[in-house]
């Protein structure tokens, strides 16, 4: 049997076989889906986990501010060491789809306002208590808490009420959503003893690492847990450390002189130099993060539909990849959504034009140049890349003022106030929820105001369909909506560039986040 | 009675210091609250929605009068309670004391190294002043002083860690580390402080005592027959003390409190560090107590700086 298996999955690693087959054959022989996985990974990849060893991670995203208390979490140390030593409801596969993690077994009522969650039974907190639907329910409930400030709160909003009942969890909506167990997979939602509601910082979860190390800003770290229930899923290294590095210099250094394993937040333009040091491999991964530049629909002169589709046609998309991201990217299409999520559709690709942009800049009637705020936080190389716009659209007959502001101050004073600045989005874990928290008419962070009853109506019911095609049409509408009438400029979808060094094995980058998802210290081993 | 001349000029001082530093405290504050943005602000950062912000500033006391919570922060100061860091609610004075332990760590070692071979080679420069070691001593220290601190660090990290790999590149230290670990993982950066620091202090000292080489009686030990070294020894360098200490002390000052880029290369967890970290935050209580802290070292060094002055110089010690 385990012949056949083996033959199927060097099939997987040969793309002659889906993973998706694999695993439906593999059950036809009568083996367990994660017994199939780690054999597919451990074959497919021609490696053998190592048990063992310490395993650090170089990174950036750290500051003396940390806290453990997932609902805290907004930098990228807390989460990736929060997947460490927290473990969830469920996760994201790299194709999209959700793997089961705390949850046993989701199912929803038909209408799609009522969910159940069946919680895993014998799993162990690392405080010896078992998880119980009380600490799942618990941990919803705070996280929903309008006075939590939990970086979760929005995706929860719609949350009317969640009880435990044996060993399940039902959360009632105040509306339909055919995404909720997507909400669950966020990394905030880290399942504690009683919700950590008695001790939100004290670090216990389920995960395969136990927090032995809590010096924020400088580095945490954690050894195995005896008792992990996952098996050997992941947690192949004895301890695994976080060493704050946020110069960039030094996490490179710190790399090639193998103090750690593996760093995050490579620069695009040293890539090609770091390619060369042996034993380093960059890794990066088309992510749904991406740089945008963005216009207030409602305030002039950018009410003017004209006005905004001559901005658009005077992006030059290729050449900001080429020269902000060094082709570390993708290019975008002024809709927020890539291949990267769930149900996506092509679009048309909108080019530079710059006849097509001088043609609607003349029917808009608008005269005088165009004001445009910008600052080297909103992401890497913003002002560079609006000087670089200023020329596109200079070509166009279009005069763009590039004003400087502080990075100080820059998220309260000018993004989503001031009518036209670039701006960064880390991209969610689905469509609806991309264009809920950034789209809807109703959002707080409406940043583009695109107020549109059309594109309101169809994210509602999208949300309650539950027929897949359906619903695949609905956002493919949405996106053109957004595209063609929306405040957006989208010139590109940034890549995650991580690099490991010889040492790590396993690593496999994964389009969700950063770290693979912030699993890499979890489920990379020490090779010798 | 009211104690010797010495002991109440050296009083005088302290209470100078004590009342300099309450002006620094009010400073700090003034500081602090004209930054743009709030702490409610930077906490939830980029999703901040304007009710989340009102909950938080009521929460976090930033409704009070500026003045009020001038007053009930120095009545802490006062008292030792150095308050509660607004992000991560963690006692500030527990936090903080590990990260300046770690600072005077690696500024202990960076001045023991520099302060004795500054002044030698200072010595060494006035004994063969203008010729070839003289003019290599200057050159050297001069041209490692000129280049900015970061670029040295990348040049010994390239060198050491990476190249040759005798030293991490890396300099996190933590509790319980074994101390001859310790002392290796600092030994880059407090090589960067070094050459930072040792051109001015050589150079001062050079000065200081070819100054007072010009004097008489210093002519009447040449003519007594003693020997270079001895002359500068026993009769220059004594005399000269007062610019040196004074150059010193300022020097040690910078290790303290000037510091945050060659933590920030080496990741050093100093204060430093701590300071931009929550600077970024508008954690304001957490970068009131390190101002404060800073200024404390600053103007109790420079106190030092003038005691020694005082009892190095008889002309100071009985003023007319």
């Amino acid at each position: 049997m385990s012949k056949e298996l083996e033959f199927l999955s060097r099939h997987v690693a040969l793309g002659k076989l889906s993973r998706r087959d694999f695993l439906g054959r593999a059950a036809a022989l009568g083996v367990a889906a994660p017994f199939a996985n780690s054999l597919l990974s451990s074959v497919a990849f021609g490696q053998e986990p190592v048990k063992g060893g310490t395993l650090k991670a170089g990174l950036q995203g750290g500051e003396a501010t940390n806290s453990l208390d997932p609902a805290s979490f907004l930098s990228q140390v807390p989460f990736s060491f929060g997947k460490c030593w927290g473990d969830y409801l469920v996760r994201l596969n790299r194709d999209g789809s959700l793997q089961n993690r705390l949850a046993e077994e989701i199912g929803a009522s038909d209408d799609a306002m009522t969910w159940t969650m069946k919680i895993k039974q014998g799993v162990e907190f690392h405080n010896g208590k078992t998880v119980t639907a009380e600490d799942v329910a618990a941990t919803i409930e705070r996280h929903a808490d309008e006075n939590s400030k939990s970086g979760a709160l929005g995706i929860l909003k719609n949350i009317t009420g969640v009880k435990a009942s044996g060993n399940e969890v039902i959360v009632t909506l105040a509306s339909a959503d055919a995404d909720f167990p997507y909400l669950m997979a966020d990394y905030h939602l880290i399942i504690q003893p009683n919700g950590g509601k008695d001790n939100p910082t004290e670090g216990i979860s389920a995960g395969p690492y136990k927090v032995t190390i809590n010096e924020p800003g400088v580095r945490q770290g954690g050894e195995k847990f005896a008792n992990y229930w996952g098996g050997d899923d992941m947690g192949h290294a004895d301890q695994i450390e976080i060493i704050v590095i946020n110069d960039a210099t030094a996490r490179t250094s710190a790399l090639q002189g193998g103090q750690v394993q593996m760093i995050n937040r490579v620069e695009p333009k040293i890539v090609e130099l770091i390619k060369r040091v042996p034993g380093v491999t960059i890794q990066n991964v088309s992510g749904r993060g991406h740089y945008v530049f963005i216009m207030h629909c409602n305030t002039a002169p950018f009410d003017n539909n004209d006005l905004r589709l001559a901005l658009k046609y005077a992006m030059n998309r290729e050449e900001m990849l080429d020269k902000i991201l060094f082709g570390y990217g993708s290019v975008g299409n002024d809709f927020p959504i890539n291949a990267a999520y769930p149900l996506f559709t092509e679009l048309e690709q909108r080019t530079y034009d710059p006849d097509k942009a001088k043609f609607h800049f003349k029917k808009s009637g608008h005269d005088g140049p165009v004001l445009l705020r910008t600052s080297d936080v909103a992401f890497t190389g913003a002002v560079d890349a609006a000087q670089l716009y200023q020329q596109s659209c200079a070509a166009a007959g279009i005069t763009i003022e590039v004003k400087r502001e502080p990075g100080d101050g820059y998220w309260s004073e000018v993004w989503n106030k001031q009518p036209f600045s670039t701006s960064y989005w880390g991209g969610r874990s689905t469509q609806d929820q991309m264009y809920t928290t950034a789209y809807y008419s109703k959002a707080d962070w409406n940043d583009t105001r695109f107020f549109n009853e059309k594109f309101d109506q169809m994210l509602l019911a999208a949300r309650s369909e539950l027929d897949e095609a359906k619903r695949k049409q609905m956002y493919a509408d949405m996106g053109m909506l957004v595209r063609d009438e929306g405040g957006l400029i989208l010139p590109m979808f940034n890549d995650f560039i991580d690099a490991s060094g010889a040492k790590a094995g396993g690593f496999n980058p994964h389009p969700a986040g950063e770290m693979m998802d912030g699993y890499a210290l979890a489920e990379c081993w020490l090779s010798a | 009675m009211g104690g010797s001349p010495i002991l109440r000029m050296i009083s005088q001082r302290i209470a100078l210091g004590g009342g300099l530093l309450l002006a620094v405290s009010a400073l700090i504050f003034a500081g602090t609250q004209i930054l743009p943005g709030d702490v409610a602000q930077s906490i939830l950062g980029q999703s901040a929605t304007p009710e989340s912000l009102a909950n938080l500033r009521e929460e976090l006391g930033l409704n009070q009068p500026a003045i009020v919570r001038y007053f009930v922060w120095l009545g802490g100061v006062m008292t030792g309670d150095l308050g509660t860091a607004l992000t991560t609610r963690q006692d500030i004075a527990t936090t903080l004391l590990p990260r300046l332990w770690n600072t005077l760590f690696l500024a202990f070692w960076a001045a023991i190294v520099s302060v004795p071979l500054a002044i030698l080679l200072g010595l060494l420069a006035v004994r063969y002043r203008n010729g070839p070691i003289d003019k290599a001593i200057s050159g050297f220290a001069l041209a490692s002083t000129s280049l900015p601190e970061f670029f040295i660090g990348y040049l010994l990290i390239f060198f050491f860690a990476v190249k040759m790999q005798w030293f991490p590149s890396i300099s996190t230290v933590y509790d319980g580390m074994p101390f001859l670990e310790k002392l290796r993982a600092i030994v880059l950066p407090a090589t960067v402080l070094v050459l930072v620091v040792l051109a001015h202090m050589m150079r001062m000292t050079r000065a200081a005592i070819l100054n007072v080489m010009q004097s008489a009686y210093i002519e009447t030990a040449e003519l007594k027959g003693l020997g270079a070294l001895d002359i500068i020894r026993k009769h220059a360098f004594p005399n000269a003390i007062a610019p040196i200490v004074n150059v010193v002390m300022l020097n040690l000052a910078f290790l303290v409190v000037g510091v945050v880029v060659v933590e920030v290369i080496f990741v050093y967890p100093g204060m430093g560090q701590y300071l931009v970290d929550h600077v970024a935050k508008r954690d304001v209580p957490v970068v009131q107590a390190v101002g404060l802290i800073f200024a404390a070292v600053y103007i109790s060094l420079n106190i030092i700086a003038d005691i020694a002055a005082i009892l190095a110089n008889p002309r100071l010690r009985h003023p007319k």
